[in-house]
């Protein structure tokens, strides 16, 4: 990856983070999760799928499914930077006249479908994964799970079905960040190994750093890794990815912050010092 | 035409129909060996093949799913809602062995609420054929509805012959009659038939209503039948909540009137597993027996 594109990569997950950090006051987002998969969802727009806003409409492009939903705001502030949606857009988050809530929803150019249960994405996933290999299209289909979301049983009944239907265009990524809603995914229903799980359901298995493009790029190329098989990413991230005061933070998963703390947040992700945050996480979501 | 011959011929003509199943091929044994790759099984996973359905409606395909009806509705009931409900795609939801026709299955595999949650997402609706007849002359315009549709399967056989105009939301009338009008739905047409004859043979003047359609509902069939007969009698192999007598209950507020309702259906309990002579006879729903509660409930009601 040449030095000119690292550094608009670095600049656009950078401009994406700010808005995430803009999306955490009046109401409110879901800041960890967002955090940990910006850099991810960066890389895969502007680097890996082939969609942007002129073919958004248009059957042979690649697509993403965001299964695990909460972490939108990562979506909209690179669909913002990209161009999918107005910039001034952003402003309209949590607002009636709009559809930028919580989670995403098909009334934002560039969002295939809406998620926010967790476990629904991968069936949905293979559902156009297979419509796309019978009309003997080339496009991707792409799924970002969370690792929290691996849990749901359904997750593991459409990877069954993925491997039996040798569906080698489809590409799950796992943003691994550790983290449930509430602890470490380790200490509650441990997950590891994931790559041995997938494999054993007839996926094939990379692993890559989802905070450095370099790697990024390393791992997302030459698919399928093996034709007839699905392929797996397993991005190892951190929640809160960007802010000392958020990173790795059990409490910091739902956050409604002040407009001073979101100031401080902001000059922190430029460099500043931590952040005091005084406003706790709201835990009833 | 059967059922299969329906699908293959929709398929054959129509690039959108994809035939899925969740393992189960009661209904379209023949189906694989003849459509290729536009058949999927994917295995015992309703929540997947819902969530598969709602990718190949993404696409532009009708997908029309096939399970056990109380797996399908219930098991894959929020992939349902959420994937097909809200999205509002047209996904059909053919549920198999529901309500009676899963004999002696037992509880597990009564679907007797199936009614009740379907129609209660939005954008669902319901069709509840009659008999296999009745089925084959709705069945092609449900599946070509832009709607999402739960088709409660239904290849029983009765001596009726169906009228073949069929209307999404339009009912059947039978026959209209003063003193009682029997609303059915499903298989138990052919009890409601039976009933009807007993009747007769008493002096009764009886009214038939087969509703085909549950969802849309035909407000105007019931409100005329609740009008012209002093007793309405919503027969249903389905629990009292939610279903038919529920629907009629709603229409009625809705329209504030009021008139004598007599629901035959499962009380709040599942029904006693056999095989469907014996279920009938056992719970109450032959047609001598239906004919029965209905002139207790008129000599009571006379009273």
């Amino acid at each position: 990856m040449d030095k000119k594109k690292l550094t608009e990569l670095k600049e656009t997950a950078f401009r994406v983070r700010e808005h995430i950090i803009r999306m955490s006051s009046d109401g409110g987002c879901f800041i960890g999760a967002s955090l940990s998969c910006a850099d991810l969802i960066v890389y895969l727009y502007k680097e890996f799928l082939n969609v942007n806003k002129d073919n958004l409409n248009d059957p042979n492009r690649d697509y993403l499914f965001l299964s695990k939903g909460h972490d939108v705001p990562a979506l909209y502030g690179t669909f913002a930077e990209i161009g999918f949606i107005e910039k001034d857009r952003l402003k309209n988050h949590l607002k009636t006249n709009d559809f930028i809530y919580w989670h995403p929803n098909r009334n934002i150019p560039g969002i295939e479908f809406h998620s926010g249960s967790l476990g629904h994405s991968l069936s949905v996933a293979i559902g156009v994964a297979i419509d796309c290999k019978m009309k003997k299209q080339e496009n991707k289909v792409v799924v970002i799970l969370g690792d929290g979301e691996l849990d749901e049983g359904s997750i593991w009944e459409a990877a069954l079905v993925a491997g039996a239907k040798k569906l080698d265009n489809l590409i799950a990524v796992v943003d691994r960040n550790h983290f449930q809603a509430n602890i470490e995914t380790e200490k509650l229903i441990p997950l590891n190994p994931i790559a041995d799980k997938f494999e054993a359901f007839g996926w094939k298995v990379r692993t890559c750093d989802g905070h450095d493009f370099k790697d990024m790029g390393k791992a997302f190329s030459n698919f399928p890794i093996e034709e007839g098989k699905p392929s797996i990413v397993i991005a190892e991230t951190k929640r809160g990815k960007g802010l000392p005061s958020i990173e790795a933070r059990a409490d910091r998963w739902f956050v409604n912050f002040t407009g001073d703390e979101v100031e401080m947040l902001l000059k922190e992700l430029h460099g500043g010092a931590e952040s005091k945050l005084t406003s706790g996480t709201i835990v009833a979501r | 035409m059967t059922y299969e011959e329906l699908l293959k011929e929709l398929v054959d003509k129509d690039e959108r129909f994809m035939i899925l199943t969740a393992e189960n091929r009661a209904a379209i044994r023949n189906l694989p060996n003849q459509i290729g790759d536009r058949f999927i099984d994917t295995g015992i996973t309703e929540q997947t093949m819902i969530g598969v359905a709602a990718g190949l409606a993404l696409r532009g395909r009708i997908p029309v799913t096939h399970a056990l009806a109380s797996f399908l509705t219930m098991r894959a009931f929020e992939f349902i809602r959420t994937d097909v409900g809200i999205a509002d795609l047209p996904v059909k939801l053919v549920g198999g062995f529901s309500g009676f026709l899963s004999e002696a299955n037992g509880p597990t595999h009564q679907a007797i609420e199936d009614v009740s949650i379907m129609r209660g997402i939005p954008n669902v609706n319901v069709f509840c054929p009659a008999d296999e007849d009745d089925m084959m002359i709705g069945l092609r315009k449900v599946l070509e509805s832009p709607k999402p549709f739960y088709i409660r399967y239904n290849n029983l056989k009765t001596d009726y012959k169906h009228s073949s105009e069929f209307e999404i939301g339009k009912a059947e009338i039978v026959s209209e009659g003063k003193d009682v009008t029997i609303l059915v739905y499903g298989i138990l047409f052919k009890q409601a038939i039976e009933a009807k004859e007993f009747l007769e043979k008493k002096g009764k003047s009886v009214g038939l209503i087969n509703l085909r359609t549950l969802k849309p509902i035909d407000e105007e069939a019931i409100l005329n039948a609740a009008k012209n007969s002093k007793l309405l009698v919503t027969l249903e192999d389905h629990f009292i909540t939610g279903g038919l007598y529920s629907i009629v209950a709603e229409i009625f507020l809705k329209n504030k009137i009021m008139c004598d309702v007599l629901p035959i259906a499962l009380m709040d309990k599942w029904f006693k597993p056999a095989l469907m002579k014996d279920v009938l006879e056992y719970e109450g729903f032959t047609g001598d027996k239906i004919a029965e509660r209905v002139n207790k409930f008129i000599k009571f009601e006379s009273l």
